[in-house]
């Protein structure tokens, strides 16, 4: 799957989860960009992904994504393997 | 089932009905944001106001053993005390490995004290939960042969836990390890989350955890299932009575017999633990009894049914008449049919009933109704097992009724004579359930538990009354219960009368008022004062004393003995 597929469902993933049809992510979107994104919504966001796209991060991955690119792009490795 | 993320979102709306919120103190050894967040959003959902308070993280001891704690300072109607598995074990671990043989009865010393300590400083109901069981793969399968391994002690714990609650009547359990068995623990722990924010539940197991303490709580509030309602072809039994006949239908080892059955005797169960069954199916009466008279494998028989209404008449309209004569609320009621078209009919005409969309396959009706957990309840004693009859007898009272042109002239027929007693300790139990049960004929909504009638009965300044009834047709049993504070030495303060819906318009209420005023005037009382305090349920009881007779002054009722010449008026005579 394309990147730039990957950020489209992620972004309605985002909105799901965070009850806003008006956020729109990018590659350099961080958590302290979006107001909703705090550590408790981060929980679900992650289980929701992992569920949408039938794959599994390691603990260690979700620790180190900085930004949604880097989110992105640990979805995009696990669905080519 | 909704989702955690559903349940989020009615977390963040209001309930429509603007009841008063029950105060819930929320206490773990683990975080609970999520599981906070679930149950007020469940609430939300049933349109029921729950009032959350977290204690901080790892607060159990603290908040208990501090009487100025936070904790007591909120008021809380219920405690919620959830202890983790986890937790559990890295205790376990810790303990010497000589010692762990006794680790279930330090733990329940342990736990056995915080219970008494919330006891010292609150009259609230404590809900806490059994453990889900981890083998910890130790010792493998071995593990329960070996006194000291982990399964052992927390399955011991787990049953000293059960005996804990037997006694401490506020203790409610919430059965996690049931519930975890049903779900499995790998879809109700995500070792992520235990690990990076210290939650012990997954977002799967959060809704079922929400519902379950949703349904503890509205059933220590009586709002609880007390009718099942079924239908009969493709329910009870495989197939149409009426076109395969006797032998053709089936049940027992006929085809997929097997699944009726057991799910037949799923309902005798229910029956037994003081459901009342009724059976309400579109066909010929002769034709959908012939079965319970007389089919071999049928599980349920007639006797097992409080009311039998088989016609051609709509399904809404029989349900309503059901719920005439047992005189209980429709939100009260269930309704098993497996005609989508039906269900649909009675769901739009009478919205209260729940209705389950019961599968289509009739061999998974059993595991789908016990994961709805549609019966919670809050209390259990023997008596409940007589209520079938009771209602089979009130439906021969309303056929006799039917003879008679004018209502003194069928009450007089039926023969009533009615026992008063102060409570005792045979009666408390009684007493206690109808407290809990009866929610339109309760005149203050005070809801009382065994403990706190029989510290009535030992205080000076109350004096309490308890009524039954019986009638050519049965025994009622108690049926009411009164309870009277002394206000001053002139006024006798009636603090509660409740009494059951299936005694209203016997006199019952004029013949109790009898009662009242001959020992207010045995204990030289001049003065009888009522108050009704509204609830959504209570209306039924909103003009009881002017009816009485008694005079509203002030916001009380009021009733002057002196001038008062009270006989007993009514066809009721006392044993």
């Amino acid at each position: 799957m394309e990147q730039k597929e990957i950020l489209l469902q992620l972004n309605q993933i985002f909105s799901d989860i965070l009850d806003n049809t008006s956020i729109v992510i990018t590659e350099i979107s961080r958590a302290k960009d979006i107001e909703e994104w705090d550590s408790l919504n981060n929980i679900q966001l992650v289980v929701a992904i992992e569920k949408h796209f039938k794959i599994k991060f390691t603990t260690l991955e979700i620790q180190n994504w900085k930004n949604v690119g880097e989110m992105c792009h640990s979805i995009q490795k696990r669905l080519q393997k | 089932m909704l989702s955690f993320n559903e349940l989020k979102i009615f977390y963040g709306k209001k309930t429509k009905s603007n009841s008063v919120p029950v105060k819930i103190a929320l206490l773990t050894d683990s975080s609970t944001q999520l599981l906070a967040q679930a149950i007020t959003g469940f609430g939300v959902f049933n349109d029921c106001d729950y009032e959350l308070w977290q204690a901080d993280y790892n607060q159990i001891d603290l908040q208990i053993y501090d009487n100025n704690s936070a904790l007591y300072k909120f008021k809380p109607d219920y405690i919620i005390v959830l202890r983790s598995s986890e937790h559990l074990l890295n205790t376990f671990y810790k303990t010497g490995v000589n010692v762990r043989e006794n680790f279930a009865a330090v733990e329940i010393n342990r736990f056995e004290n915080l219970i008494q300590t919330i006891s010292a400083n609150t009259t609230c109901k404590i809900i806490t939960n059994t453990y889900p069981e981890i083998n910890d793969a130790v010792f493998g399968n071995y593990a329960a042969k070996v006194v000291a391994s982990f399964i052992y002690q927390i399955r011991k714990l787990n049953l000293s836990i059960m005996d804990l609650a037997q006694q401490h009547e506020n203790l409610l359990l919430l059965d996690m390890a049931s519930l975890v068995a049903e779900k499995g623990y790998c879809h109700s722990f995500d070792s992520k989350l235990y690990v990076t924010a210290d939650m012990v539940y997954n977002l799967e197991i959060l809704p079922v955890i929400a519902q379950n303490i949703h349904s503890i709580i509205q059933a220590a509030e009586s709002r609880f299932k007390k009718c099942l309602i079924v239908d009969l072809d493709n329910t009870l039994w495989g197939g149409v009575i009426g076109d395969d006949g006797l032998e053709g239908i089936q049940i027992g080892n006929l085809g997929i017999g097997k699944a009726f059955s057991e799910f037949q005797l799923w309902i005798k169960e229910l029956k037994q633990r003081g459901i009342i069954i009724a059976v309400c199916s579109k066909n010929t009466e002769a034709v959908a009894k012939e079965p319970f008279e007389k089919h071999p494998d049928m599980e349920l028989r007639l006797d097992d049914i409080a009311l039998f209404v088989a016609n051609w008449e709509s399904k809404a309209d029989n349900i309503k008449h059901i719920q005439q004569i047992l005189q209980i609320g429709f939100d009260s009621m269930v309704f098993l049919d497996d005609n989508i078209f039906e269900r649909e009919m009675v769901r739009k005409a009478i919205p209260e009933v729940t209705i389950p969309d019961l599968p289509e396959d009739p061999v998974d009706y059993l595991m789908y109704l016990r994961t709805l957990n549609l019966f919670e309840t809050a209390s259990f004693i023997n008596e409940d097992e007589g209520r079938t009859k009771q209602y089979q007898e009130e439906a021969k009272r309303v056929v006799f009724q039917k003879t008679f042109e004018a209502e003194s002239d069928f009450l007089k027929n039926l023969e009533m004579v009615s026992e008063i007693s102060s409570f005792n300790s045979f009666s408390i139990p009684r007493i206690a359930q109808l407290c809990q049960r009866s929610n339109q004929f309760n005149l203050r909504t005070q809801r009382y538990t065994e403990t706190e009638l029989k510290q009535l009965t030992e205080n000076n300044d109350y004096f309490t009354l308890s009524f039954s009834l019986a009638d050519k047709f049965g025994n009622h049993g108690l049926i009411a219960a009164i309870i009277l504070k002394k206000e001053n030495k002139n006024t006798l303060f009636i603090e509660n009368w409740i009494m059951s819906c299936r005694v209203l318009t016997r006199g019952m209420e004029q013949f109790s008022l009898h009662a009242i005023t001959q020992l207010a005037c045995k204990n030289k009382f001049s003065m009888l004062k009522g108050e009704y305090l509204p609830t959504t349920k209570n209306g039924l009881v909103k003009d009881h004393y002017l009816k009485l007779g008694f005079n509203y002054i002030e916001g009380f009722w009021q009733m002057n003995l002196n001038e008062s010449n009270f006989i007993n008026q009514t066809y009721i005579q006392p044993k």
